[in-house]
């Protein structure tokens, strides 16, 4: 690969750049007529809005656009640092997305070598089709589900009231939001997460384990020191994609599921954005707040990627 | 090879075997037990509390005013159009994006992929997404539905992948022949690519089929609201009053509401979600096998 771009590099190099920029040009005329709705559609969608973050320094009105409105600096940073809702919704944040990890990150790995560990085949088939399926229920349905399952007459309760809990609607409890939250996703997400696994499980070459075997190793030998060490480049990778996700907790599924009485746990930053801007059309201090979360979230992603490199070699770009 | 199991590791096959069996039931009853609701008398299922394994009396009732109500069915029919006009133009942009950056020799080539990373890391946010949205013209439009979600960059990496596995040298030879760009990715790519085009197809029919957020910020206009907008005011705002004719006025009438109330939210679930559960056995496979193409890096 690399010594055929040498090669070419060297007999182009004689002409001059814009020479050979005609000549890309009109060599792969339809590949670039063909990457025009591409580029259009990331102006538009993609560096446009980057652009449009300017209006967090800004007093935005529609009127004004974001060129006319006028420059504030910080001002939205210092209201949103200042306010009650810094402290609130960071903390909502950082607890709903560490517990999260905590217990959502080794759920599909312990699923995956559940799974990898059964020898009946219809049986494996059967547990992967049906913990895959609640990947593909909408969000709007399994929120319905769980405001149904937990409300005080719903399924819940009556399972629970069968060991001497006394029935409550869990959702206006403000201290049972992140449990609903967290482990409604584990119970959505943990199938479809271990696919990953399984893929890499399968690859694991089973010469490895035959000569395991005649050394007299156990089955539990062989999953600390084959299985789990040929895995743990996957584990890793993964790691550090959702470390980079941490202090990002999607709104949709907040939204679906908060209400007035549960914010003191359930209000994160970007249910808030979604709050003050969309429905309070408070469109510059909104972007501010969601431009503290992203630069968060970025900075995680690339010191998640620099220790791991570091202890590993293994990285992301 | 011959090889005897210990006792200590049939007994872990025989505890695994009943986990993995729970945790089947946990994912799988939620959803059977809201189709034997729908399936119930409302007046007992109203009285009834608890686990259900079958049908409290039996009646379609349910379903029979849920196919009767006009949001229901236009919100049935605006998700068919978004889901079909929506994969098309996302099938369409992201095929041709995807040919443009398989092919390495262009000059534009690492221009093209700094373009394409950029926004994996970086995005505008919520708020200057909408608000680009809005300078477009496109709020309460259909098309606020479809442009702004037309490309998945995680799925052009997937068909990526898949177009750089054709064969170079089929490429050349076509061009050789005088066939243009256009002819060698409708007529030699593509099809080799089915496979791969048909996973992702379906990553953007269930994305388009389940999503609900677009619509209820872009979206004004009720005759334009996808099914899950409609359900998401069934099941999480609990306004099923339009469902009914007329309001109540005797205890009974009101009785009979509350009753029909619930009985509809369980159907309208089944509605909406059916349709996936009954291909999704089908086409499990494929979207197994897109996960492991996301996976591969290069």
């Amino acid at each position: 690969m690399n010594g055929v771009e040498i090669t070419k590099a060297v007999t182009v190099k004689e002409e001059s750049f814009s020479k050979r920029l005609k000549k890309d040009f009109s060599i792969n005329k339809y590949i670039y007529l063909m990457a025009l709705p591409m580029i259009i559609y990331f102006i538009l969608f993609s560096y446009i809005p980057m652009y449009g973050i300017i209006i967090a320094f800004k007093d935005f009105s529609p009127r004004l656009g974001i060129l006319g409105s006028k420059w504030v600096g910080f001002k939205h940073f210092y209201n949103f640092f200042k306010s009650i809702y810094f402290g609130r919704t960071f903390k909502n944040t950082a607890l709903i997305s560490i517990y999260s990890l905590l217990w959502g990150f080794p759920a599909p790995i312990i699923l995956a070598l559940l799974i990898n560990e059964v020898r009946i085949n219809k049986f494996k088939k059967a547990v992967q089709t049906i913990t895959y399926l609640p990947h593909f229920i909408s969000l709007v349905v399994i929120c319905g589900l769980i405001i149904d399952f937990t409300a005080t007459d719903g399924l819940l309760n009556v399972i629970l009231s069968k060991f001497g809990v006394t029935p409550v609607n869990w959702l206006t409890k403000p201290e049972w939001f992140r449990t609903i939250y967290i482990s409604s996703g584990i119970w959505q997400s943990m199938g479809w997460d271990s696919i990953i696994y399984l893929a890499a499980l399968t690859n694991i070459n089973p010469s490895l384990y035959e000569a395991a075997m005649i050394d007299g190793a156990s089955r539990w030998q062989q999953l600390i020191h084959i299985t789990l060490p040929s895995i743990a480049p996957t584990i890793v990778i993964m790691l550090i994609l959702n470390i980079g996700g941490l202090m990002s907790v999607g709104y949709e599924k907040i939204i679906l599921l908060y209400n007035p009485l549960t914010y003191t746990t359930s209000d994160v930053i970007s249910s808030y954005v979604y709050r003050k801007g969309i429905l309070g059309a408070n469109y510059s201090f909104s972007t501010a707040v969601g431009l503290i979360e992203s630069a968060i979230g970025f900075t995680l992603v690339y010191f998640a990627n620099k220790f791991s490199k570091k202890i590993s070699e293994i990285s992301l770009w | 090879m011959v090889y005897k199991k210990s006792v200590s590791e049939k007994t872990f096959d025989v505890v695994n075997f009943i986990f993995l069996s729970i945790l089947v039931i946990v994912c799988a009853y939620p959803l059977y037990y809201v189709l034997m609701c729908s399936l119930s008398d409302p007046y007992q299922l109203m009285k009834h509390k608890g686990i259900l394994l079958k049908p409290l009396g039996f009646t379609l009732n349910g379903y029979k005013l849920v196919f009767k109500n006009p949001s229901i069915r236009t919100g049935f029919f605006n998700t068919l159009f978004y889901v079909t006009v929506g994969t098309f133009v996302n099938m369409l942009l992201t095929a041709m994006s995807a040919y443009v950056i398989s092919r390495k020799n262009l000059m534009w080539h690492k221009f093209l992929m700094i373009m394409i990373t950029i926004p994996m890391f970086f995005s505008g946010g919520l708020i200057p997404f909408y608000l680009q949205v809005q300078r477009l013209g496109l709020i309460n439009t259909r098309w606020a539905l479809i442009f702004p979600s037309a490309l998945s960059i995680w799925n052009l990496i997937i068909l990526r992948t898949a177009f750089n596995s054709v064969p170079e040298s089929l490429i050349e030879s076509a061009k050789l022949d005088g066939a243009n760009d256009f002819t060698i990715l409708f007529k030699i790519i593509i099809p080799l690519s089915k496979a791969t085009l048909a996973v992702i197809a379906l990553f953007y029919a269930v994305g388009h089929w389940n999503s609900w957020f677009n619509a209820m910020i872009f979206l004004r206009d009720r005759d334009k609201f996808p099914l899950q907008l409609i359900l998401r005011e069934i099941l999480i705002s609990n306004e099923t009053r339009e469902m009914m004719n007329n309001l109540p006025r005797t205890s009974a009438q009101f009785i009979q509401a509350e009753a029909y109330k619930t009985l509809i939210k369980y159907c309208t679930i089944i509605v909406s979600t059916l349709p996936i559960v009954c291909v999704y056995p089908f086409i499990q496979k494929y979207f197994v096998k897109g996960v492991m193409l996301g996976s591969t890096k290069e």
